[in-house]
């Protein structure tokens, strides 16, 4: 039994491994994940990741945010301390839309940049899970979970075939652990 | 697809022979990787002497008070106020940049975004110390947040534009914040798997949030991106627009104009890119990034100075016009004064900077020369400072009310916060390129094959082009300095 754990084709170049992808599926082999130095478009596709439901997040955090602010700003001049300024009304809508505006906008950002960091498991310190050090960089990686997914050559094949200009063997899954 | 090829017609957005996605990190990297020059360490001893000054003087406010500064009982406000305008407005091209550009999809913007939106950050770092400055107490600042007391509990007034502007100016701090440092991540991430062991790594793996450039969080990162690009659009248009409410919500003549919002608009989006061009033609030269902020994007921004510049031409005309036709002779002699009044300079300058010489840029031969172009940023933004000074202490100086009419007169600590500011705001950009990679390495990585010199030549020698649209495209490269022009006459 072979002591791999995860086989990593490494890609230079972004379509080999679009190309290394299909190649791939088309011979059923799952693939794990794939890391790469900058967003593929097209890639979540193949991959058939689900659309992402931040937008509806950001909406809802921006309708709380405008709802919070307005609330506040009614209870204060209006409700626990209405001043009569020149006889105006207390209620005075128009000068409550840039706050609720601004708070619209506060809640959206912070709220969907934390929900996007809570969903990705982003957080300060978080122990980088890296898989190979150059996929921030210079490579194109495709991760194949190598249990199960036998014989190793045939993929290491495949990939090559696509194009991969290394073909990695990795007998721990994440590298960055000391 | 990951990438495909555009028209032959778009000149290059990144310019050199043989550059690779390696090459790209290594260039950017560069000045984080290593012991900075000699230029980087004159200018930042400069510079933080500029920040010693800033402290000095802010001390001073803090200590004795606002009655420091050369205000007096007619002008209430001057240089904190113009200088408070002139930082908010620099710090506006940022979010310009890396949001309106977005949006638009103009690819060139991702080689300049990240700088422009740190400069974004330290100019509003700059505009908020003047106003906590300005307040005389700075302690009391929290008043201006609406939290319980024991007054009461006495709430802030939320019909008062300058709660407008504390919501506006601190909502706008920290989206740009976040969205700056949510882009950050994947470039923090390439520093820290470079970085081998030792105390770099440890502090770039805890800045990175564990970021590993997975196929979801890349997707998911694009729709945060571009989300926070839509609301940040809005949010860009309406900090200025509050800002100028602080002025057109009073009935002090020349401050009483509906047409402030647009105005301060345009004129904060003029002086920022500015500022852009100002730091961007020197970081590029210093840093050896020719090869990705190109003549093009010098060019660009200089025709978006062009544009706004002449935006904000128009308003000064309407300005003009509106005082001539409202028939309101404190407002008509409010605009005499630019002209005629004891500070007729101080209106020349800010006509004749801002108007007059961005009027230069409509010759191509003025837009491609960095040294002119830099020569015309300073120019613009020592207008666009006018500008500010021009609205504020002309007006204030002589309204109504003649035996109340006086000048204003800087003492040292006006002057010395002023170009400590300058100096603080430099210190923070020196530290930026230092320590963070000064362009997206991410961003440009996703245009190289599609929008880079190289490519353009590999589509070039695949043949199948209309030979006029590819001589077009050779005779755009010659205005590169970044182009060596001789592989395209041999060919």
């Amino acid at each position: 039994m072979s002591s791999t754990k995860y086989i990593l084709g490494l890609f230079a170049d972004p379509d080999e491994m679009m190309h290394g992808i299909d190649l791939l599926q088309k011979n059923s082999v799952p693939i794990y994940d794939v890391y790469t130095p900058m967003p593929i478009h097209g890639i979540e596709a193949k991959l058939g990741l689900k659309d992402s439901r931040l937008g509806f997040a950001a909406f809802m955090f921006g309708c709380l945010g405008g709802t919070t602010i307005f609330t506040l700003a009614y209870y204060m001049l209006v409700h626990d301390w209405p001043m009569n300024i020149g006889g105006k009304p207390a209620f005075a809508i128009p000068d409550f839309v840039p706050i609720t505006f601004e708070w619209t906008v506060l809640y959206t950002a912070f709220g969907m940049v934390g929900t996007f960091f809570y969903a990705t498991h982003l957080f300060p310190g978080r122990t980088p899970r890296v898989m190979d050090y150059r996929a921030t960089d210079d490579r194109f990686v495709i991760a194949i979970d190598a249990k199960g997914n036998t014989p190793h050559d045939d993929i290491t094949k495949l990939l090559k075939e696509a194009g991969a200009v290394e073909v990695k063997h990795n007998d721990r899954k994440y590298v960055s652990y000391e | 697809m990951a990438s495909h090829s555009e028209s032959i017609i778009r000149e290059p957005l990144i310019t050199g022979r043989d550059i690779t996605y390696a090459q790209i990190t290594n260039d950017v990297l560069r000045p984080v990787e290593n012991m900075p020059g000699r230029a980087w360490w004159i200018g930042f001893v400069v510079a933080s002497l500029g920040a010693c000054l800033w402290v000095f003087a802010v001390s001073w406010t803090f200590w004795y008070g606002i009655g420091s500064w050369g205000l007096n009982k007619t002008i209430g406000w001057s240089w904190d106020i113009t200088g408070f305008v002139w930082w908010v407005g620099i710090g506006h091209a940022g979010t310009l940049i890396s949001a309106i550009l977005l949006l638009f999809r103009q690819n060139w913007r991702n080689s300049i975004n990240r700088s422009a939106e740190a400069m974004t950050i330290f100019a509003v770092i700059c505009a908020a110390s003047y106003i906590v400055c300005h307040m005389g107490r700075p302690w009391m600042a929290v008043y201006s947040l609406p939290l319980p007391n024991t007054y009461g509990s006495l709430w802030v007034n939320f019909n008062s534009p300058l709660i407008w502007d504390v919501f506006a100016i601190s909502t706008y701090f920290s989206v740009s914040l976040v969205f700056w440092y949510t882009g950050l991540l994947p470039d923090l991430a390439t520093i820290r798997d470079r970085a081998g062991s030792g105390i770099r790594r440890k502090i770039y793996s805890f800045m990175s949030f564990g970021w590993t450039g997975s196929v979801k969080t890349w997707q998911r990162f694009e729709t945060v991106c571009l989300i926070l690009a839509g609301i940040s659009t809005p949010l860009v248009l309406s900090v200025h627009t509050i800002v100028s409410m602080d002025f057109a919500t009073s009935l002090e003549p020349g401050w009483h104009t509906t047409i402030f919002p647009p105005y301060f608009v345009a004129g904060a989006i003029f002086s920022g890119f500015a500022m852009v061009q100002t730091l961007l033609l020197v970081t590029r030269k210093v840093l050896g990034l020719e090869n990705y902020i190109t003549m093009f994007h010098i060019e660009a921004m200089n025709k978006i100075i062009l544009l706004t510049g002449s935006i904000v031409g128009v308003a000064y005309l309407t300005e003009f016009f509106i005082a001539y036709y409202s028939g309101g002779e404190y407002e008509q002699y409010t605009f005499l004064n630019r002209f005629i009044g004891p500070q007729w300079w101080a209106g020349c300058m800010m006509y004749g900077c801002n108007v007059l010489m961005t009027q230069l840029m409509w010759f191509k031969s003025v837009r491609r020369n960095i040294a002119i172009s830099w020569v015309l940023s300073i120019v613009v933004n020592i207008g666009m400072w006018f500008e500010r000074f021009v609205i504020i202490e002309t007006s204030l100086s002589r309204d109504f009310v003649p035996s109340s009419w006086a000048l204003f007169h800087p003492t040292w600590v006006d002057v010395s916060i002023f170009i400590g500011s300058i100096g603080l705001f430099f210190t923070m950009f020196l530290l930026f390129i230092r320590v963070l990679p000064s362009i997206a390495m991410a961003e440009v990585k996703l245009i190289l094959k599609s929008s880079s010199e190289q490519a353009k030549k590999k589509l070039m020698a695949h043949g199948d082009l209309d030979v006029e649209q590819v001589e077009f495209y050779k005779e755009s490269l010659i205005k590169f300095d970044s182009v060596e022009i001789t592989d395209y006459q041999k060919a």
